[in-house]
Parts: structure tokens; sequence; C-alpha cells
């Protein structure tokens, strides 16, 4: 059977995998045959809890170097985690 | 000046700081909400014949130029010229922006019953500068929008997030966010870096939108209603792990919205407090002595050199 990707963002409250999720965006490589997602509110509370569930972790941000000048600002949601889960569909 | 009465409170422009956008809910007149979309759907035509080089014959006001001064775009009889000259949209603009902004641009958002269209997040136009200064967009629905009816959706308090317009469309839902719906005549104002989106609009009734952009020409500051500035305009002793004031701007200007949590919300203060240091001419505004603490030992740093 073919396997395609199901990916899901979850932008946390801190740099720390079991934070509060804040964000989040589902991107899906079954087209719909793989099991969903809920839309209007978090599909997990935390980093931690999408890893429960059986996501796997591709992707967490990493500290990053300040800016002399910049230390201060705000701009892109720093905490972002990417996951991943294979989903076995009907060829 | 028509607007003297009708200007924002500090406690309202401490709100705009806060989450960038305040909402007047049937602000505008029956009067006006009826009869506008006619000139809504030609100004519509003549902004769309104009971008694929078509004489724009619609009828309807004159659409002016950019940096047109305010009092110059849409005279009478235009409705949204009347709109716009209302003594309470002066008073917000004025309050904003100072008066006699000058006109960026202007767009009619109709979403036809049933549109599917669909936008990412983004912010308008590029990444921002780092100045303090801003525009304003307003945001006005002249019916009634049902929820879930082809609303504006936006996410308060991302204003002072400096990015790219498109590099915000990765995030498809923040807690907290809104979908715009309301009544007849309600105006929004945004500040210029909001992060917003158009929506599809299921329901069997268009939805009509106008939105016009004003850059300030003069200063911002202290240009609202001051009567409640002294009363609630705090020194940089406001601080929530020492003393702090319930009756406060600071506490205003703390208050976050529910994506903003943890530590990340200590900059968005710094932000937010960075901006009424402007709007209120006072450089020594602080909330929760972020600035403060950091300033006096720059100072020190300074002497010793």
């Amino acid at each position: 059977m073919p396997v395609r990707q199901q990916i899901l963002y979850l932008w946390l409250a801190e740099g720390a995998l079991d934070t509060e999720t804040v964000g989040w965006a589902f991107h899906d490589g079954t087209s719909g045959a793989g099991p969903q997602l809920p839309e209007a509110e978090p599909p997990y509370p935390t980093g931690l809890a999408a890893l429960q569930q059986g996501w796997f972790l591709i992707q967490s941000p990493a500290p990053y170097a300040l800016h002399a000048g910049a230390e201060y600002e705000v701009s892109y949601l720093a905490n972002e985690f990417v996951f991943e889960r294979r989903i076995d569909i009907q060829g | 000046m028509p607007a003297t009465n009708h200007k924002l409170t500090t406690e309202e422009m401490a709100r705009f700081v806060a989450d960038g956008y305040l909402r007047f809910d049937a602000l505008i007149p029956e009067a006006i909400n009826q009869p506008i979309i006619e000139e809504l759907r030609a100004l519509e035509s003549n902004k769309i014949n104009q971008i694929f080089g078509q004489p724009a014959d619609a009828g309807g006001p004159p659409r002016p130029a950019s940096l047109t001064p305010l009092s110059q775009c849409y005279p009478a009889p235009s409705l949204l010229g009347a709109m716009l000259n209302l003594p309470e949209v002066q008073g917000i603009i004025e309050s904003l922006v100072g008066p006699d902004p000058l006109f960026d641009h202007d767009f009619v958002h109709r979403l036809p019953a049933g549109s599917t269209y669909h936008q990412h997040l983004h912010v308008d136009a590029v990444v921002d500068s780092g100045d303090p200064t801003f525009d304003i967009q307003l945001f006005y629905f002249p019916h009634a929008v049902a929820p879930g009816a082809g609303g504006t959706r936006f996410v308060p308090a991302t204003h002072l997030r400096r990015t790219r317009a498109e590099g915000v469309s990765r995030y498809q839902h923040l807690l907290g966010e809104q979908q715009y719906s309301g009544v007849d005549g309600t105006l929004m104002v945004f500040h210029h870096g909001l992060w917003h989106a158009g929506q599809p609009n299921p329901s069997d009734v268009d939805r009509w939108m106008y939105k016009i952009r004003l850059n300030p020409s003069v200063s911002q500051v202290k240009r609202w209603n001051m009567d409640d500035f002294e009363r609630i305009h705090n020194d940089a002793s406001d601080h929530t792990f020492a003393l702090m004031r319930h009756d406060s701007v600071a506490q205003i200007l703390r208050t976050m919205q529910p994506w903003q949590k943890g530590h990340e919300s200590r900059y968005e203060q710094m932000q937010r407090a960075r901006l009424w240091r402007y709007l209120s001419n006072d450089p020594g505004f602080d909330v929760d002595y972020y600035h403060t603490r950091i300033e006096q030992r720059g100072r020190i740093a300074g002497e010793q050199r």
C-alpha cells in the first residue's frame, strides 16, 4: 500500500516540548483518506501530547543567536515544532 | 473641529496599543449604510477596470490618488465622503493618526454569496520600519455579517511583530483569533501591522466591506481626548513583581491574548511600552520595569567610560 505523509505544525508557548499549544497547522498528504484533526481548537494541548498520540517529531526550534539592537524585537513565532505521521492508504 | 467630542479616550488608545484594533458596532447610521452599496459597486467596477486598462466609466465618485489629504477625498455628494466625515469617524481617525491624514489606498472587498475565496494570514504591504509610527486601516461593514459569513479573520495583538507580509501564512490557526461578524454599520480600525485574512462566504448574502488605509502626516503624539490621561498614565515603577496598579495604562498593556503565553509576553510588553512612549511623549514610561532596568544600567556603564 502506498504511504503518504501528514504534517502537523505546533507553535508552543515556550521552547520546551511540553508547553502549551498556541498555534497549529495541518497538511494532509492523504487528501482526506487518513485520520483527520479538529480545526477549530488545538489538536493537542502540548507537543508532548502529540508524541503520545503517535506523531513523530521531525523538527524542533534551536536557540538562535541574538542580534545586537534587536534583542527585544518580536517577529515570527519562535517555538515551531513539526511532526509527521505516515499513513498507509488504499492504492 | 467636529471631532473634538468624539476622540478616543486614553483607555481606548491603550487598548489599541495592546490589541492592534478597536471595534465600533453600529457606528455608521442606516441613512448611509443602505444606499452606499451602489457607490461601492461603482468603485469596485472602476477599480477593476483600471487594473485591466479599461475606462473607469461605472459612475460614482472620482477615485483619489495616494498622498491626497483625506479632506479632499470623496467630496459631496459621495456617501463614502459622508461616512468618513462623520464626527464619530473623524474623532477616531484624528486620535490615531492626527488631523487630515493622507490617503494611501482603499478597496471594496465584496465576497459574493457562496464564495470559496480563502486567504492565508498576511500583513498588508511589506515588512515594517523599526520606528513606532503607524498607519491605520478602517474596515467598514455597511451590512450585517452573520457568524462565519465571510467576515475578515484577524489575530488580535499581532500588530507589533515585524514580519514579512507573506511570512505569517504558515499559521493556520492561533488561539484567540477572531472572525468578524456584526451588525450594520460597524467600523473596525486596525493598526497596519495586524495579521488578517479574507474568508469564504458560504452564506446566501453578498458580503460588502470597504477598507481604507491612512498615513499620518503629522506627529501622532497625544492626539486623543486627554481627560483621563493623568489618571491612568503610570510611571515606570508600575511593576508586577514589585508594586503594581490595576487602574493604569500598564495594566491594559500587560493584558495578553490567548496565543501570548509564557515569557514571550514580556517582549510583547516591551514593544507596547515602546509604542506608548511615542504616543504619550514619555520616554520614561514602562510596563513591568523591563526597559527601565536595562536603561539604568546602560547609563551607569556610560558614566564609567
